[in-house]
């Protein structure tokens, strides 16, 4: 079967192209009509799921300190494992959000209070019923500042919550048209009696039971017989984790077929990996995004001239072509790109302009090179990334000092704490968050010391705004402030890039994250 | 017998003042690594509340002598801790991950130990011959060869392109022990090849200088075939250099092994203490620390006493 044929009639199998067309496009690549009925039929029996076997995946991102606490989940071994035995209030999908364990949700009309009905008659692994209690007490616990929460920040917003029979009532400090977004947080596994018992028990009502749990090492999950939705996850019998650091025994690991899927495929090696047969590569456009970031209240950055000219002295195009291999996109200088909800596409791209950067440094009056830190730990390539920038400002006549710091205690020690560094975000799932974990004044993780009266005030006139269009214009507004005002360079978003084997059968589009948001073992299955 | 006892006494003793003297070392290396643990533990993530949460109740805020005593009077009674970052027991999550490496490391020493004698006396007895050329050109080769690219060599030949063993070594309890084995097959193969040489090298070179001596004149001119001559006369008198570079190596097999675990997913203390180095969790670096020291001196201690019990002279002083 040709490769387009084959293309199409796996589009049809998905629900994106519809019979018809399809017999249309395949008459014109010259196939009879009962030949391509043929096609489609077999195409649709390989996408119906097989159940059984086992599914491997080789990840990086774990380490022997890991617990299965949610709480505590930072890389992305637990956030992978979490998707299998965890279960949500909601998730994200293409085009917004997915009901799981809140059967509908709605807001009043100020975006206050929100009310959750929390599905009937679905069973936490360790038999007891999920109950609206239970997601109380779940969201008691993280809003927790004892806690020490990765979803702290974003459940800071919330005045108070309480159960009423299937309902789960939150009311907000200040109205927040996001808040089901918030929910979507990975953290947020509903566990019985919220996790206050036994935090790390790793129980909950996902479609895998914690099997095996040997932090830094392998997990393994088994099938959960009473999931509620068996139709959708939860196909092969065992789900295995095994934790791979190391970026060349994760390729070889899948080439010798003791793995099905693996995250993190380096940017240098991706096209050596597609040209192995048998092996898919699998990209996933997110929020994710490198940073230079410039401290505003801090000399010489505290300077606004000269902060345009270290921003008009990036070259984005040639970042994405050398360090990201032309896996990923342009960033504009601030921190939003089309995967977020009311991204505004209007915004004028910044680009490389030496001229330009060249008439703001001498405006700026500063004399003498300036000091970029960086690490590898940064983001990969951060430094050859650093040496990039530091040619194209020396064609604009600015001077960059790259001192390179030791990987460790990077986060403690250099970045957030020394003016101009680099870093990486991972991003939010909506605009309001981005925005309030790292540009409202008041923020935890303000790493660019912006401090802006107008900005802060647009993001609280948008929290509460529930008319989209306004809303849009809104954070339109505040892009441009940032974009032109703030201490952040956005050279790039970069892509998430895995990869697959020919035994994985329903591997669907991802939003946002790697491996289908994390969901690729628990909705993809072994071929037979 | 008794002065052998002493002596054993006297060498054990000074092993645990030693430990003593690398305990105070190694709390002193974790107290200046940069950073602190809290902060390594929520990355790039925390808040200052949650920082100052997590520091109050890892007990942080305590003087640095305070925190060694309590933690040397732990480990005197048995007692290893808790780790800072997973709240559990030092002592069950450690214990595994120990087992995993002296596993490996017996299972490349049951092969290479023997293997290197055997060819160290070959070398001998065929010295400068063509046999000798070849074993020590082989044995250096292979460790002049950084262990990670002998590594990736034999799992793009043997793992990816024949598939014969699996390039993850992960091993775990209840796994039986023919697919534990074949598990480890090339991790073993690699720590074979690194360690070989050295000893291999040794043991020739301690048998060569005990064949210059007079008495092995005596025996060829006994007519003792070359190879009884060094069976029965140069090995015995060559053991105290042969034995120590084995432990040497052995200590190696336990305390070096970090690279190959890595590459090969093994499930060993290594990587369990690059984690922690790494989060600051600094009661499972001391402790790794102190395994780690105990295991190196204890093999020194061991062969110290097979070369005194080796060597007459040392048996029966007068």
């Amino acid at each position: 079967m040709s490769n387009e044929l084959e293309f199409l009639s796996r589009h049809v199998a998905m629900g994106r192209l519809s019979r018809r067309d399809f017999l249309g496009r395949a008459a014109a690549l010259g196939i009879t009509a009962p030949f391509a009925n043929m096609l489609l039929s077999s195409a649709a029996l390989a996408q119906t799921p097989v159940r059984g076997g086992i599914l491997k995946a080789g990840l990086q991102g774990g380490e022997a300190t890991n617990s299965l606490d949610p709480a505590t989940f930072l890389s992305q071994v637990p956030f992978n494992f979490a998707k299998c035995w965890g279960e949500y209030l909601v998730a994200l999908a293409p085009g917004g959000l997915e009901n799981r364990l809140a059967e509908e949700f709605g807001a009043s009309d100020d975006a206050k209070v929100w009310t959750f009905k929390i599905r009937q008659d679905v069973e936490f692994h360790n038999g007891k019923t999920v109950t609206a209690e239970d997601v109380v007490a779940t969201l008691e616990r993280h809003s927790n500042e004892e806690s020490k929460s990765g979803a702290l920040g974003i459940m800071r917003g919330i005045e108070s919550m309480k159960a009423d029979g299937r309902d789960v009532v939150i009311t907000l400090k200040e109205p927040n048209a996001d808040l089901p977004y918030l929910m979507a947080d990975y953290h947020l596994i509903i566990q019985p009696n919220g996790g206050k018992d036994a935090p790390d028990a790793g129980i909950s009502a996902g479609s895998y039971k914690v099997a095996v749990n040997e932090p830094g090492v392998r997990y393994v999950g088994e099938r959960f017989a009473n999931y509620w939705q068996p139709d959708k996850e939860g196909f092969a019998d065992q789900v295995e984790i095994i934790v791979v650091n190391d970026p060349t025994a994760r390729t070889s690991a899948l080439q010798g077929g003791q793995v099905h899927m693996i995250n993190r495929v380096e940017p240098k090696i991706v096209d050596l990996i597609k040209r192995v047969p048998g092996i898919e590569i699998k990209t996933v456009s997110g929020p994710g995004h490198y940073v230079f970031i410039m401290h505003c209240n801090t000399g010489p950055f505290d300077n606004a001239d000269l902060r345009m000219a270290l921003k008009l002295a990036m070259d984005r195009e040639e970042m994405v072509d050398k360090i990201l291999r032309g896996y990923g996109s342009v960033g504009n200088d601030f921190p939003i790109n089309s995967s977020y909800p009311l991204f505004a596409d209007d915004i004028e791209q910044r680009t490389y302009d030496p001229d330009k950067a060249a008439f703001h440094y001498k405006k700026s009056g500063h004399d003498g090179p300036v000091l970029l830190r960086t690490s590898e730990v940064a983001f990969p390539g951060a430094v050859d990334a650093a040496q990039l920038y530091q040619q194209t400002c020396a064609k604009a006549g600015i001077t960059i000092e790259v001192k390179r710091e030791p990987g460790d205690g990077y986060w403690s020690e250099v970045w957030n704490k020394q003016p101009f560094s680099t870093s990486y975000w991972g991003g939010r799932p909506t605009q309001d968050q981005m925005y309030s974990t790292a540009y409202l004044s008041s923020a935890d993780w303000n790493d660019t010391r912006f401090f802006n009266e107008k900005f802060d005030k647009l993001l609280i006139e948008a929290r509460a705004e529930l008319d989209q269009d306004k809303r849009k214009n809104l954070y339109r507004e505040m892009g441009i402030i940032v974009r032109d005002e703030g201490g952040l360079i956005l050279p790039m978003f970069n892509q998430y890039i895995d990869a697959i084997n020919d035994k994985v059968g329903g591997y669907g589009a991802g939003v946002n994250h790697e491996l289908m948001d994390g969901y690729a073992l628990a909705r993809c299955w072994v071929k037979a | 017998m008794s002065p052998i006892l002493t002596l054993i006494a006297q060498r054990i003793a000074l092993g645990v003042l030693l430990l003593f003297a690398v305990s105070v070392l190694i709390f002193a290396g974790t107290q200046i690594l940069p950073g602190d643990v809290a902060q390594s533990i929520l990355g790039q993530s925390a808040t200052p509340e949650a920082l100052a949460n997590l520091r109050k109740e890892l007990g942080l805020n305590d003087p640095a002598i305070v925190r060694y005593f309590s933690w040397l009077g732990g480990v005197l009674t048995g007692d290893l801790g808790t780790a800072l970052t997973t709240r559990q027991p030092i002592a069950s999550t450690l214990m595994p991950r120990l087992w995993n490496t002296l596993f490996l490391a017996f299972w490349a020493a049951i092969v290479s130990v023997p293997l290197a004698v055997m060819l160290g006396l070959l070398a001998v007895r065929y010295r400068n011959g063509p046999i000798d050329k070849a074993i020590s050109g082989f044995a250096l080769a292979s460790t002049s060869l950084p262990e990670f690219f002998i590594g990736y060599l034999l799992i793009f030949f043997v793992a990816v392109k024949m598939q014969w063993f699996p390039s993850i070594s992960t091993v775990y309890g209840g796994m039986p022990l023919a697919d534990k084995l074949n598990a480890i097959v090339l991790p073993a193969t690699v720590l074979v090849l690194v360690v070989l040489a050295h000893m291999m090298r040794m043991t020739r070179a301690a048998i060569l200088n005990v064949m210059q001596s007079a008495y092995i004149e005596t025996a060829e001119l006994k007519g003792l075939s070359s190879f009884d001559i060094i069976r029965k006369h140069a090995f015995p008198n060559a053991i105290a250099p042969i034995v120590n570079v084995i432990m040497l190596n052995l200590a190696f097999l336990i305390v070096g092994v970090v690279v190959v675990e890595v590459i090969f997913v093994y499930p060993g203390m290594g990587q369990y203490l690059v984690d922690h180095v790494s989060k600051r969790d600094v009661p499972v670096v001391q402790a790794v620390g102190l395994i780690f020291a105990a295991v190196y001196i204890g093999l020194n201690i061991i062969a110290d006493i097979a070369a005194i019990l080796a060597n007459p002279r040392l048996r029966h002083p007068k």
